[in-house]
């Protein structure tokens, strides 16, 4: 794995430097530069997964071990695109509302733009996240098992507020929500969801979105579902039933082992996961590490997080970083003392709800091994006496 | 008090609260109905036009089977089968196809004219949508290969899955460790 292999690097050489004499330049530095790049010695990238010859399809994975903090950089978001990247030119493109509403319009990026704002805080994650687990198939990484996931300061207007310009009639229930990607991927919005927190947004982490999140303008739909965050959106239609669109009904619904399938299951339920130490890094000394990761739920705020040690025998309770944000990310922090003993080391959350992640034995036993969606149970992390740190349980 | 009358009291709300600001510009009746693509479980959406399986063989040949294979046997992981599974999905290993899995044969007819064929979507004219859907539908022996589909039966077809969906907001896990199914 690289990234292990770039900490081990990075440990050599303050090794050697701690002996050399730390050298300040005597020429003064490098030219200033319009927009900014990392350092060079910097490296997280995502892991990219193309399904088909079509470029762009597929997925990307966010390094989540070598995130700082709660929010994902915009470049290191990830993605899952069903037909690419569509090229979309901002001063053309339009999002047309219709269906139950009293004034159908037509809006211009500008006109959008021109409601008053709102910034939120919120996590996104796919509903096929970490899939595989379903089957054992378990990734040798946090970034390959966990890495659909991210946390963006979104920008944009409240939908509802947008929608008092149109007037939707009482009698609407759904809202058809429509990209301008190659597949025109479609997804029906509950009302409450619609009126509730919905956002149309432009902006991501202070500058406007990456064309790979859906620029010029996605839908934000805080704590659901990735998918029904429709990027690059064109169209809301408003009315009484659901699409029963593809991606509504052939995917993003999970086959229970009854053979009945989960639909509308839009809410991501309370998940946490250890990024650090994780599997493929590798402990370079008994002692104090730092264990840290992130939680997160679709239904509020995280109540707390528990970490274990000792394989699941005991649990104390983990730090939460302030302020504590509904629908983001929590990153979390538990000191431990490691004795150089083969262990596994878990963390488990609760949500303000009072829902306590489940194992992967109880998620099994209700999901069956099918579902194909919304995986969010305990993973722990095996540690070995060389300090390797495993994902195989 | 409902859901349905809490949702209503919701849209009062919101209607009530913001006035509007004046901003877009209205849409023409022509750019909606270019604009509005979906079809609907009842049919609404669906474009006159009409088409059989045996007409929408050839369309499959020449549109579809370089990558769904030559009878929707589907190829490699990237492309999906279109046909088979009906019967496998309360089993070990279910098949989720469009025969086995979709509830709806109006989805069918939607996501083809949106989405397909995948490297040059709505590329297709109704006929050639409603003759490929049939074929796609006749492939899984839903319809037969000369039962016309159109506006009017498609929505008609039964789907074998139709029945299949289930919708609770409570997580599956809640539900289970309150005893309930
Ligand atoms: C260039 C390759 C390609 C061609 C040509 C193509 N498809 Fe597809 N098709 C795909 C891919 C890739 C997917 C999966 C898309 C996704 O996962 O979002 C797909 C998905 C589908 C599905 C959904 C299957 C499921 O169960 O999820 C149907 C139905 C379908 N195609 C029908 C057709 C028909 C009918 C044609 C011809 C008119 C066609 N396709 C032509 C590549 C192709």
């Amino acid at each position: 794995m690289k990234a292990p292999r770039r900490k081990f690097l990075a440990l050599s050489a303050a090794l050697t430097a701690s002996c050399k004499k730390a050298e300040v330049p005597s020429e003064s530095g490098a030219h200033m530069r319009p927009y900014g790049e990392r350092a060079p010695q910097e490296q997280s990238v995502r892991i990219i997964r193309e399904l088909s010859k079509s470029p762009g399809t597929g997925s990307s994975r966010t390094p989540l071990h070598e995130i700082y903090g709660i929010i994902t950089p915009s470049a290191l978001h990830f993605e899952r695109h069903h037909a690419g990247v569509p090229a979309i030119d901002p001063a053309t493109h339009r999002l047309l509302i219709h269906g139950l509403v009293d004034r159908p319009l037509s809006f211009s990026l500008a006109d959008l733009k021109s409601f008053p704002s709102l910034s939120r805080i919120c996590f996104l994650e796919c509903g096929g996240n970490s899939v595989g687990d379903y089957s054992g198939n378990h990734q040798p990484t946090v970034q390959g098992s966990h890495g659909l996931l991210s946390c963006s300061e979104w920008t944009g207007v409240k939908l509802s507020r947008v929608l008092a310009e149109v007037g939707v009639q009482p009698d609407a229930q759904w809202m058809i929500a429509e990209g301008a990607d190659a597949s025109m991927m479609t997804r029906s919005i509950p009302m409450e969801k619609v009126l509730h927190d919905a956002m149309l947004v432009y902006g991501q982490n202070g500058e406007a979105l990456r064309p790979e999140q859906g620029y010029p303008l996605r839908l934000i739909l805080p704590g659901w579902e990735g998918n029904t965050n429709v990027k690059w959106l064109r169209r809301l239609e408003f009315t009484r039933e659901p699409a029963q669109s593809a991606k509504e009904t052939a995917n993003y619904t999970e086959l229970l082992p009854n053979g009945q399938a989960r639909q509308f299951s839009f809410v991501m339920d309370a998940r946490s996961v250890i990024t650090s130490p994780s599997g493929g890094m590798k402990l370079a000394r008994k002692g104090f590490h730092e264990i840290t990761g992130f939680a997160w739920t679709g239904h509020g705020k995280i109540a707390q997080v528990e970490v274990s040690v000792d394989n699941g025998q005991t649990w104390a309770l983990a730090e939460l970083q302030e302020p504590v944000l509904s629908l983001a990310l929590v990153r979390f922090r538990f000191p431990w003392r490691w004795d150089g003993a083969e262990t596994r080391i878990m963390s488990r959350c609760t949500d303000e709800t009072g829902y306590v992640q489940p194992t992967h034995d109880e998620l099994l036993s209700v999901y069956g091994p099918n579902a194909g969606y919304h995986y969010h149970a305990i993973r722990p992390w095996r540690v070995l006496p060389s300090g390797e740190v495993v994902s195989h349980v | 008090m409902s859901k349905a009358a809490l949702l209503l009291l919701l849209v009062l709300a919101v209607r009530a609260q913001d006035k509007p600001l004046g901003l877009g510009r209205p849409a023409t009746a022509a750019e909606i109905a270019e604009a509005a693509l979906t079809v609907f479980p009842d049919g609404r959406g669906l474009p006159s036009g009409s088409g059989t399986a045996a007409r929408g063989r050839a369309v499959y040949q020449a549109q579809c089977a370089s990558c769904h294979n030559d009878n929707g046997e589907g190829r490699d992981a990237q492309y999906p089968a279109l046909k088979g599974g009906i019967g496998s999905l309360a089993t070990r290993s279910p098949r989720k196809t469009v025969g086995s899995y979709w509830p709806y044969a109006t989805t069918v007819f939607d996501y083809i004219r949106r989405s397909m064929p995948f490297d040059h979507p709505r590329s297709l004219t109704a006929d050639e949508v409603y003759s490929v859907t049939a074929f796609v539908l006749f492939l899984n022996g839903i319809v037969a290969e000369t039962a016309e589909m159109n506006a009017k039966t498609l929505p008609a077809v039964k789907m074998p899955n139709r029945h299949g969906f289930i919708r609770h907001d409570e997580s599956p896990v809640s539900r289970a460790r309150r005893g309930t199914k």
